[in-house]
């Protein structure tokens, strides 16, 4: 399946917001696409162009080499010949039709008993959509897009009507039912968590403008810019491994270091996501506090930012601290020299990872 | 009790509720949906007839369906009859008299139908039309009723546009409100007392069924 999308979008709305979006995302190996931006930033107009239910003012929208939108050859596909299935933010399921009915609403002659038997909805097939708890609900709306057979999957913050135990829940069971469905996706969100935990790829949207497109590691891990740095928040984005769990801790290894964290029910593949104000530095080979992380790596860079410095450490892996620029000078650090990190237990945040695919 | 008239207008008024219904659906989803900016005017002629005298409405459509009007006269060249003082012309002028009362419930029903499952429904494949049908007619089934009730209640009591167009013809023109103002004036009181009553009866019996069907149907689609 080497379905490409392909969207350039301009629009200007009377408030003054502007709009000027360039996509392209290959969907072959890397079926989730989030699209990642602080509220405000466009995410939500963007996933409507695409979708068909507002035009941009200039552009083209293509998938796969058939064409969605042009304004320069006036072309401007409906809705409905688009087959994008949207999940809207509340899932806007039919309130006057069962679950069963909701999802077999576009399904034509396909049997959606397999559907709903896959989304474990079966028991609640004669049920209406307002007796459900949100998590079912969202089920729902994702099997109703999938039943009608779409080239194209938009979900504009599938988890935000959720409360925050089950958001977390969800965010994994989430992604297998994505990458089950087949179906290439674009996931919008303003979460860092759920960016990590559910997409391949991410584009970085801020004011209207796509600022980074890239593999979500290499996103996290590389921002192209300090605005970009700012709205993606962690610096740290390390795949890891679990090793063993006991008493209310985690260890797990990264790039053969071994890093502990609160055990928050994770299991499989794992990100440990470290702010890089959450890392404290020390010269040499220290390991004297009751922080239990400590890692000891070559300085590979020094950057000043403002009043602070971004130190960063090749310790097997990338780590990026964000001290003061006095306690930089203090310390004297200079390139090539080694240093110790030093982290928090409780600043080590797991999140689900996809496998990596390199 | 003049029950000629009172079949009468329980035919006019079952009539134009039908007519209505065909007409308002499309007009109430129009006004809702359109983006034209001369809507307003549309909006405003349909809302008229809630404002104008009936006499003033009953002139102009008495001289817009005369045999020599273009609608009288291809009227004539299609029926052989005429629109003035016939039961066809009675039904046209009701029409028109009751439009907002089915036009206005069904808008309001109509746009409040939340957006997103219309989109929801385009996303999934499905044409206006279809999801029209399948979403937004059964999500405003209680505004529809309304408008059906309301349309019938209205036309049944009407009084001033029937007799500038329609006269009083028994059994062709004269409804219920007609024959009671014709007893009052053979000072028959008795007889005007009767008819009165009834339709008091039947506008109470419409207007409580109404509301009673428009809790209903909210038990039904509890408020998320």
């Amino acid at each position: 399946m080497a379905a490409e999308l392909t969207c350039e979008c301009r629009k200007r709305r009377p408030s003054g917001f502007a709009l000027d979006a360039k996509l392209v995302v290959r969907f072959d190996a890397a079926p989730v696409l989030v699209l990642f931006g602080p509220s405000g930033s466009g995410k939500t107009t963007l996933l409507r162009m695409i979708a068909g239910l507002e035009a941009p003012d200039e552009g083209a929208i293509a998938l796969a080499g058939a064409t969605w939108f042009d304004a320069a050859r006036d072309i401007n596909l409906p809705p409905q010949r688009r087959r994008a299935g949207f999940v809207f933010q509340d899932y806007a399921l039919f309130p006057h039709l069962t679950v069963a009915q909701n999802v077999s609403y576009a399904a034509g002659r396909r049997d959606v008993r397999d559907l709903l038997r896959g989304f474990g909805l079966d028991e609640f097939a004669t049920r209406m959509p307002p007796t459900l708890s949100g998590g079912q609900q969202q089920k729902v709306a994702l099997a109703r897009a999938l039943a009608a057979g779409p080239a194209l999957l938009l979900l504009d913050e599938p988890l935000s009507a959720l409360d925050a135990a089950s958001r977390a829940r969800t965010r994994g069971e989430l992604r297998r039912m994505l990458v089950a469905g087949g179906v290439p996706s674009i996931v919008v969100t303003h979460d860092r968590a759920e960016a990590i935990a559910l997409g391949d790829s991410m584009a970085v949207m801020l004011d209207g403008r796509i600022r980074q497109t890239g593999c979500v590691r290499e996103v996290f891990g590389k921002p192209v810019d300090a605005q970009v740095a700012e709205c993606v928040g962690v610096e740290n984005v390390l795949p890891a491994r679990i090793v063993s769990r006991e008493r209310g801790l985690i260890t797990m290894e990264t790039g053969g270091v071994q890093l502990q964290c609160i055990d928050s029910g994770e299991t499989g593949p794992v990100f440990a996501c470290i702010r890089a104000e959450d890392v404290a530095l020390a010269r040499g080979a220290g390991r004297t506090s009751s922080v239990r992380n400590h890692v000891t790596g070559c300085v590979a860079a020094i950057t000043q930012e403002g009043p602070l410095a971004r130190v960063e450490l090749d310790c097997g892996f990338r780590l990026v601290a964000l001290i003061t620029a006095q306690s930089a000078a203090e310390m004297n650090l200079q390139v090539g020299e080694t240093a110790s990190a030093v982290v928090k237990t409780t600043s080590v945040h797991l999140t689900p990872g996809a496998p990596l695919q390199s | 009790m003049d029950y000629q008239a009172i079949w009468l207008s329980l035919r006019l008024a079952s009539l134009t509720a039908v007519i209505l219904l065909a007409i308002g659906m499309p007009l109430a989803y129009w006004l809702t949906f359109s983006r034209r900016r001369w809507k307003f005017l549309v909006e405003a002629v349909v809302a008229m007839p809630l404002v104008l005298p009936p006499t003033v409405l009953g002139f102009y459509i008495l001289l817009a369906v005369a045999p020599r009007s273009p609608v009288g006269a291809l009227y004539g060249k299609i029926t052989g009859g005429m629109l003035p003082f016939s039961f066809a012309g009675l039904v046209l002028a009701s029409v028109l008299y009751s439009m907002p009362f089915m036009v206005q419930p069904m808008a309001a029903a109509f746009s409040a139908v939340d957006r997103r499952l219309i989109e929801a429904s385009w996303c999934l494949g499905v044409s206006r039309a279809a999801t029209f049908r399948r979403v937004i007619v059964p999500l405003a089934r209680a505004g529809i009723a309304t408008g059906v009730i309301l349309s019938f209640a209205h036309t049944m009591g009407e009084f001033g546009v029937v007799l500038m167009v329609g006269g009083n013809i028994a059994g062709v023109t004269r409804t219920v409100s007609i024959a009671i103002y014709d007893q009052v004036q053979a000072l028959d009181y008795r007889a005007a007392g009767e008819t009165s009553l009834f339709l008091l009866a039947i506008s109470f019996t419409v207007l409580a069924l109404t509301y009673a069907l428009g809790r209903r149907l909210r038990v039904v689609w509890p408020p998320n």
